[in-house]
């Protein structure tokens, strides 16, 4: 299968060209955020006080690994349900976040922000999280560690496999493959 | 689960879904071969215990017991400890603690424990809605499916539809759960409730969902729905959705 492959950070010419069902490997580095950790990004940031990591051109994955065994990078690290960053995710975008990976739908503020902002929103399998696990090369909490698994990770991958949602011409695979699959069903 | 994906890859018309379901077939190897889990989400450790009612518990708290047993079990297996002490404060216990537990007194001298941890993201996705006895079968289905459909991609598909119908309240919902331990794709008991299954069945795996959501015919690899009695004003159903990662485990003692 062809994936494309992208190197972060990544910029607005290589994220509009990417279209809803394209497959994409990912390359470089990626930070991890979920519920807890945005909520203190978006505190952060309403503070006018600085983020742990620079937002332009990064990529947050929304993902709580399990622990990792000894002599291990990471432990499972599958995507979690995006739809619960939805609050929080218009402002990132403004700030030049380029794209967010998780599973699962995206309400219509955040995929009007991936149109306005040219960002991208990206689905991993949900569940696949020994699988994924394996492009992670290395993993390093930068912020937030009493977190606990909720911490922001800074995540060095190779060859992460993910799939094109939604896009700036503001397309969603979802709505699409479900319109059509269930049409002939 | 591997059986139920590999019947899945075979019937699978969409090419989407083909893949996701292969990745999900090497990603039980992985997980195996590794020991990691093949869902970083560890759960919400819900424990169902049959007590039997000629079994003396001595020597300290049981539940007690249980959550130490959690607590050993997610370090010990470096699973994700999810659970924060307050729903509102949200400060994780660290330990994965305490568990969900629901006791059942049963005839004999067994202790039986089933440990069946939950994820989080199919959880959410479940439902519970109190009809007039004189919506029928037919509301019954409406909502089951309406519950899936609005779902989407969010709770993992292909994922296991647990349905609990009468009962109260917490007792529709508690049925639903006990619904998917059932081993994939065993029958109802009832004839009538087993046909039931089927139809939902097949409706549900027409709604083109498929796995992940991008599209396809495996949106559900089983229904399982269990019943009890009903008040002469209520059709409670709850629907229970579990992701793919179903995990059970049963020890007698």
């Amino acid at each position: 299968m062809n994936r494309i492959s992208l190197t972060t950070p990544l910029t607005s010419d290589v994220v509009e060209k990417l279209r809803i069902g394209q497959q994409v490997s990912l390359n470089g580095i990626i930070y991890t955020g979920r519920d807890a950790a945005h909520k203190r990004l978006i505190e952060l940031i309403e503070q006018g006080k600085e983020l742990p990591f620079e937002l332009k051109g990064q990529v947050i994955y929304y993902v709580g690994p399990s622990p990792a065994r000894p002599g291990r990078v990471i432990g499972a690290a599958g995507p979690t349900t995006s739809g619960r960053m939805d609050r929080y995710t218009p402002k990132l975008y403004a700030l030049g976040l380029k794209a967010t990976i998780g599973k699962g739908r995206r309400a219509p503020e955040v995929i009007d922000a991936i149109r306005q902002y040219k960002g991208v929103y990206l689905a991993a399998v949900g569940g696949a999280a020994a699988l994924i696990a394996r492009s992670v090369k290395s993993a390093e909490v930068i912020a937030f560690p009493e977190l606990g698994p909720e911490a922001v990770y800074r995540l060095v991958v190779e060859d992460f496999p993910a799939i094109v949602v939604n896009d700036t011409l503001g397309g969603d695979l979802y709505d699409e493959s479900i319109k059509a699959y269930s049409a002939i069903l | 689960m591997l059986e139920g994906f590999r019947k899945a890859y075979r019937e699978e018309i969409s090419q989407n879904g083909k893949e996701i379901i292969q990745q999900l077939i090497m990603n039980a190897e992985i997980a195996r071969e590794e020991r990691i889990p093949i869902c970083q989400d560890t759960g919400f450790t819900v424990v169902f215990v049959e007590l039997g009612q000629d079994v003396r518990i001595v020597g300290g708290d049981f539940y007690e017991a249980i959550n130490e047993g959690v607590r050993r079990g997610y370090k010990e297996g470096y699973l994700r400890k999810s659970i924060v002490s307050h729903p509102l404060e949200r400060k994780n216990t660290g330990d994965n603690t305490p568990a969900v537990i629901h006791t059942k007194i049963v005839p004999g001298d067994n202790l039986r424990l089933i440990v069946a941890p939950k994820g989080g993201g199919s959880e959410n996705m479940s439902a519970l809605k109190m009809l007039k006895p004189s919506e029928g079968v037919e509301g019954v289905k409406k909502f089951v499916v309406d519950v899936v459909k609005n779902a989407g991609p969010n709770p993992c598909p292909p994922v296991i539809v647990g349905v609990g119908i009468g009962g109260t309240f917490e007792k529709a919902a508690q049925l639903s759960k006990e619904a998917l331990l059932r081993r994939l794709g065993e029958k109802s008991k009832y004839p009538d409730i087993a046909r039931l299954e089927d139809e939902l069945f097949d409706e549900i795996n027409r709604l083109g969902i498929g796995p992940q959501g991008l599209g396809g015919k495996t949106t559900a690899l089983a229904v399982h729905i269990e019943i009890y009695a009903a008040h002469i004003a209520s059709l409670p159903v709850a629907v229970n959705i579990n992701c793919h990662a179903a995990r059970h485990k049963e020890a007698v003692l």
